[in-house]
């Protein structure tokens, strides 16, 4: 694998000249700026992690399926570089969580690309949990269609819970799945709406991108590229002018009282460069972004830049999984594909202070994949092909998503035990999980195993609230208001404190609903960008 | 069910090796990573090169001896796909020179053990030999010992190939696993 490549040939990681926009990250967030301002200004882009080699995706992707390899090991993810704390009531699996380098987290998500509903920005008002964002859905409509495009959205029409949208989506949704028609019976029977699901995955050729194959390992690689990730707005901003320098983690934002005048950033030959721009864009993720903020404290700001507000890091949510599994006695044909076609938002909006929004999914994977059990085990030969027809075949699984409310006591913070690879304090993830959504679990588990109960399953596995695990979809730590002291960024998504610092992540998430959050952070980009277009 | 080219390619599309290549150079008659060549294994001949893996022959050979013990009996045409996936694995990447020293270590053991290379062996002696090596109830491990890499290189090699081919999948009741570019219309169909 040519992972290493970059760190030791003679690329030019000098900072740009005259830059008018500097955006820390290469996730889709910064991408999507970078790409929307790349042709009008001068944008340098700065990202941690490595530009990995489109040429390694087969072999990540046997990394993927090998039991030698955890999943941090496909991106390359781990050692200190990446350490981090979890001193939390939970124990948060921060590095499972994330990939570091150009592309960012979109090189090992599942695709899944919904917009938040209309009570999610409304949060307070409507359910009486947490705070109202400062915009609306409405707001942010024309965004999300912008976005669909931009990522390349196959979906159809055919949810009556979805928010109103004004266009189809770009492609055709996937057709749905054999097991979903399985569901769909026991779920008719039940009073159950089932719908397509909208996948950032071309289910036709897109955008020069190819349509799905069918590897079965979307995440966390998708060697085709027929999954969406960050490369393609990567790419296309450097291809419009843009400069993107990789393995160049920015150590802190050097500022005055009202303006960041520079990024400080790290280079493998152990330098240290100085980035300065009119304007910058903090688009790290729910995690480094806090992060940076606190580590470029400073006379001006002792508790954290941009945290007059003392917010920094405060409030970190993440989606939690509830789910129920079992097998049929009949096949059901899993493990063709790695991603869902079918899902039910019927029981979404009706949550209010006692049971959070939650969404059902209905699994294209549940049970063993046969290559991955072939390889672990005391067997082979005809005892392995005996056994691997035993596990395999008949496995159903539904999923599901449930919101947890902002909490002051689930935070990123630092912590001054552990620094990484350049001497700084690692991220510390306190992570704790809030009643309501430990009961709407429980509620979700209720129907999850009504429907495998009617489908006439025998039920194997609940993953209920005590198992429950994140969704790896870190928000909430750099929250949005109008009130400059309950919210770092303003509804454009401007610092209160700074004038030329945006911040473009799901950081900025008041609350989280349940609903996948990458098309709401690619929505907010869009948008940062056209209000730094506006003022730079 | 017969394993085809077609089965080995798709082995190789979904471990990211490139074939053509390693084609080439083992028809040019061995050089580069390969360099003991393909005459070595003769009468107290060398079966290693230079840096302690086993030369390509005797990789070929032992594979194919190996797979005869892990994989199933209703597949056929084994030699065929295993030389058809070392083609593309012996490419000269780390994976190729691991693999090499993989084989070397079992062939070395075959030959303290029995007294003769893998390939040699009957089957009985051959899956004695594999399990004597403890490489049955390893976990696999690229850097671990000898058992944990022969579980890696060799035994899940093969089986990553097999498993991951149509006609593996097939086998198991699935024609498009996981790693297998087979498209997004399986995923539809209901069984046959």
């Amino acid at each position: 694998m040519s992972g290493g490549d970059t760190e030791t040939r003679d690329i030019d990681r000098s900072p740009v000249a005259n830059a008018d926009v500097c955006v820390v990250g290469a996730g889709p967030a910064g991408a999507l700026v970078a790409d929307r301002l790349a042709a009008d200004r001068d944008v340098v882009v700065l990202d941690a992690g490595p530009r990995f080699d489109p040429a390694d995706r087969l072999a990540r992707q046997e990394r993927a399926i090998r039991p030698s390899y955890d999943r941090p090991d496909v991106w390359d993810v781990g050692g200190d570089r990446d350490a981090h704390a979890s001193s939390g009531e939970r124990f948060y699996p921060l590095n499972h969580a994330r990939v570091k380098g150009v592309g960012g987290s979109t090189l090992h998500w599942q695709g899944m690309v919904m917009r938040l509903h209309e009570d999610d920005f409304n949060s307070g008002t409507a359910r009486g949990v947490g705070p109202d964002w400062p915009i609306d859905y409405a707001d942010l409509r024309p965004y999300y269609a912008e976005a669909e495009r931009e990522l390349g959205v196959a979906g159809a029409s055919d949810n009556p819970y979805a928010p109103p949208r004004e266009e189809p989506h770009p492609m055709p949704a996937f057709e749905p799945s054999y097991s979903d028609s399985l569901f769909a019976e026991a779920c008719e029977s039940l009073g159950i709406d089932m719908h397509s699901v909208p996948n950032a995955r071309n289910s036709e050729p897109y955008d020069g991108r190819s349509p799905c194959v069918g590897y079965g390992t979307c995440q966390p690689v998708c060697p085709s590229g027929a999954k969406y990730d960050a490369t393609v707005h990567v790419d296309r901003a450097e291809s419009n002018g843009a400069t993107v320098i990789d393995r160049a983690p920015v150590q802190r934002l050097e500022h005055d009282a009202d303006r960041v005048t520079a990024a400080v950033y790290a280079t493998p030959d152990g330098e240290e460069h100085r980035q300065a721009a009119d304007a910058f864009v903090v688009a790290c993720g729910g995690v480094e972004t806090p992060r940076l903020l606190l580590l470029s404290d400073s006379e001006h700001y002792p508790d954290g830049l941009a945290n007059s507000s003392g917010t920094v890091g405060r409030f970190f949510m993440d989606h939690l999984f509830a789910g129920v599994g079992g097998v049929l006695d009949e096949p059901t044909r899993q493990n063709h594909v790695g991603f869902y076609t079918s899902a039910c938002d019927q029981f979404y909006d009706g949550a209010d202070e006692d049971i959070a929004p939650f969404k059902l999914e209905f699994f294209n994977y549940a049970g063993p994949s046969p290559v991955e059990s072939a390889l672990s085990g005391d067997d082979w030969g005809d005892a392995l092909l005996d056994r691997l027809r035993e596990e395999y075949g008949n496995h159903v699984a539904v999923g599901g998503l449930v919101e947890q409310r902002p909490s002051a006591d689930s935070y990123v913070g630092l912590d001054p035990e552990r620094t990484d690879d350049h001497g700084n304090p690692v991220p510390d993830v306190h992570w704790s999980v809030d009643d309501r959504a430990l009961r709407t679990i429980e509620r979700a588990n209720g129907i999850q195993r009504s429907i495998l109960e009617e489908l006439g399953a025998e039920i194997e596995w609940v993953t209920g609230p005590d198992a429950t695990g994140p969704a790896y979809h870190h928000m909430g730590t750099t929250r949005m208001s109008d009130d400059p002291d309950r919210g770092v960024v303003d509804a454009g998504c401007l610092t209160h404190d700074l004038d030329n610092c945006w911040i473009a992540s799901s950081s900025v998430f008041p609350t989280s609903g349940a609903m996948n959050p990458t098309l709401t952070i690619a929505a907010l980009a869009l948008r940062v960008a056209d209000h730094v277009e506006s003022r730079v | 069910m017969e394993l085809t080219r077609r089965d080995a390619v798709a082995a190789l599309a979904a471990v990211g090796a490139a074939g053509g290549v390693a084609v080439g150079v083992r028809h040019a008659g061995g050089g580069g990573q390969d360099a003991a060549g393909g005459e070595a294994d003769g009468d107290g001949g060398r079966h290693d090169d230079a840096d302690g893996g086993a030369d390509e022959e005797t990789v070929r050979s032992t594979m194919v001896a190996v797979a005869a013990v892990v994989y199933p009996d209703a597949v056929s045409n084994v030699e065929a796909f295993v030389d058809r996936f070392l083609d593309g694995r012996l490419d000269g990447s780390a994976h190729a020179a691991g693999l090499r020293e993989a084989v070397a270590d079992l062939e070395a053991a075959s030959r303290s053990w029995y007294d003769a290379p893998v390939a040699e062996l009957s089957a009985a002696d051959r899956e004695e030999l594999l399990r004597g090596t403890g490489a049955d109830t390893a976990e696999e491990d690229p850097d671990g010992t000898t058992a944990e890499r022969v579980r890696y290189y060799v035994v899940n090699d093969l089986l990553l190939a097999l498993y991951a081919s149509p006609t593996g999948g097939e086998l198991v009741g699935i024609e498009n696993p996981q790693g297998h570019p087979g498209g997004a219309e399986s995923y539809r169909r209901g069984p046959k």
